[in-house]
């Protein structure tokens, strides 16, 4: 059966790994195609969105002379919210404000969209509107893909799966099982449009300048989970995200939708966001398993990247730096297996895993392979701990005639009733381990 | 928490969506493991664009119009398995203007 291959790659899905992966490979001059079954590269794609920069410069160094780019992050909070309160740090730097700019607010629809343009005039072939069935296999080995279009069988020396979270591919070819609902992250946001001059003032940035809030605590409603805040040029994006175990398993039967609306309405947050004009709403599951999660990468004429192989990080909320690394490590793999002329079997594709267990990419999910076990099973740090240190933050500050030195013992006795000495020091501990 | 209602249609109407017509993408495999075996159904409350729907004698009903093709609804099945998820045509379901 074996057909002769029409392209030395195919690649699945045009996404930052799926972009960054056949920019590379056309770049070095291989024939590769590229199958989006959006209407266009990003119109299929969610994400928070935070770009970071090194990544991309690592692909087209001069990015930021025409990417779409909102707005360069100089700005980042971190609240921990109760009922009615938050405390918080800010970490602001006019450092940030420098160019070159670490990181950038981004539309998904239309940085995906600029990206795909640079990868076709780096010579790839990028079909639009089609999905992708199947792979094709002569026996063990990977020669092709098959579409959901008349004649849509195509055939090529290698296929990269850069086909999301959702990788309905692999698992059909049975290179690896379902996903665990434990293992995923089901996040909601919408995009609220306002006046640009409303956002720099609420926010208190410049014309380019932009500000992040990461937020945990009770907008959760105790699952494992966070919310976030983005200023983009002319619109803010919120959502939450939550574990989907933790969705399915809530007593409460809290809807993701209803969730996202209660934390809107939070007074600490609704101030930031009146006034804003919605103007859609997506879901998206984040891989963020971690390191024991990551499933097998490649295999005879197959290799994995981004969120398909569950590349997130999830601690740092980083994922389009990791998703465009993969995709970048794996078409230089292809590249110098096309070059050495030995094939495209598993053994020539193995030096993928051994660039990325080289690269950032594996050392800090290796740095944090504990994390998503520890904070699931002590859901506390989403629940208790912000609880305690809001409700501290205030006592502390409410001058209300009662001595601070009973006020610390009030604080005391609470977070020891909340969660026992021994308890806190173990969680300190815990979390230590897991991060150290 | 205080639960809330939500109106999540309110919220789907934002979106572009082009609907493959008569085609669903995603399809409950056994209406009878919905209404007699499972008992969670939480695919009702936790489908993000509210595809799924207990009906009055316990039965779920599936309409995939808004669906976001999140996924999830097809992984916390797993004690059934009873979700058959496929992307949807090329071309086909929400197409996502800023993403």
């Amino acid at each position: 059966m074996k057909k002769p291959s029409q392209f030395d790659a195919i690649v699945v899905g045009a996404g930052p790994s799926g972009n960054a992966c056949a920019y590379t490979m056309a770049k070095a001059g291989l024939k590769v195609l590229q199958i989006e079954r959006g209407e266009y590269p990003g119109s299929k794609n969610v994400q928070g969105a935070i770009l970071y920069a090194k990544a991309l410069e690592e692909i087209i160094p001069d990015f930021r002379e025409d990417a779409p780019l909102e707005r360069h992050i100089i700005e980042q909070r971190m609240w921990m919210l109760d009922e009615s309160s938050f405390v918080g740090t800010h970490i602001r730097s006019e450092e940030y404000n420098k160019p070159p700019y670490n990181r950038y607010t981004i539309l998904r629809a239309q940085f995906d969209k600029w990206f795909s343009s640079k990868v076709r005039e780096a010579g790839a072939l990028l079909i639009c509107e089609t999905t992708v069935d199947h792979l094709i296999m002569d026996g063990e080995q990977v020669v092709g893909v098959q579409c959901d279009r008349l004649n849509g069988d195509v055939y090529a020396d290698m296929v990269i799966l850069a086909d999301g979270v959702n990788s309905t591919l692999a698992r059909k070819a049975g290179f690896h099982g379902e996903i665990e609902a434990g293992n995923v992250a089901l996040a909601v946001k919408e995009i609220l449009f306002m006046p640009e001059d409303v956002i720099r003032q609420r926010f208190n940035i410049g014309e380019e300048s932009g500000v992040v809030i990461e937020m945990v605590g009770r907008i959760t409603d105790g699952m494992m989970g966070t919310g976030f805040l983005y200023t983009n040029k002319e619109s803010i994006t919120i959502g939450v995200g939550c574990m989907l175990a933790d969705f399915k398993a809530n007593p409460n039967k809290t809807t993701p939708y209803g969730l996202l609306e209660q934390m809107k309405r939070h007074p600490s947050i609704a101030p930031l966001i009146e006034g804003g004009e919605m103007k859609e709403y997506c879901a998206h599951l984040i891989p963020e398993g971690g390191f024991h999660a990551i499933p097998q990468i490649y295999g005879n004429g197959w290799m994995i990247v981004g969120d398909s192989g569950g590349f997130v990080n999830a601690v740092h909320r980083e994922g389009s730096n990791l998703a465009m690394t993969t995709g970048r490590l794996a078409a230089e793999t292809a590249i110098a297996a096309k070059a050495a002329g030995k094939g495209f079997k598993a053994a020539a594709l193995s030096d993928y895993k051994k660039k990325l267990d080289a690269s950032f990419v594996m050392k800090d999910l290796y740095k944090y392979r504990d994390m998503p076990a520890v904070l699931h099973k002590n859901p506390q740090f989403f629940t208790s701990y912000p609880d305690m240190v809001a409700q501290a933050a205030r006592t502390m500050i409410t001058v209300d005639g009662v001595d601070k030195k009973t006020k610390e013992r009030a604080i005391f006795a609470n977070f020891r009733q909340t969660r026992k000495l021994t308890g806190l020091m173990g969680d300190a501990y815990k979390l230590w381990k897991a991060i150290r | 928490m205080n639960a809330i209602a939500v109106n999540v249609e309110d919220k789907l109407f934002q979106n572009r969506y082009r609907v493959d017509a008569g085609r669903p993408h995603i399809k409950i495999k056994s209406a009878d493991v919905c209404t007699n075996i499972c008992v969670s159904k939480s695919c009702t409350y936790v489908c993000p664009a509210s595809c799924y729907k207990t009906e009055g004698n316990g039965s779920v009903t599936l309409i995939t119009d808004g669906c976001l093709e999140c996924g999830s609804c097809r992984i916390i099945c797993s004690d059934h398995a009873n979700v058959d998820w496929e992307y949807p045509r090329g071309g086909h379901g929400i197409l996502f203007k800023f993403g």
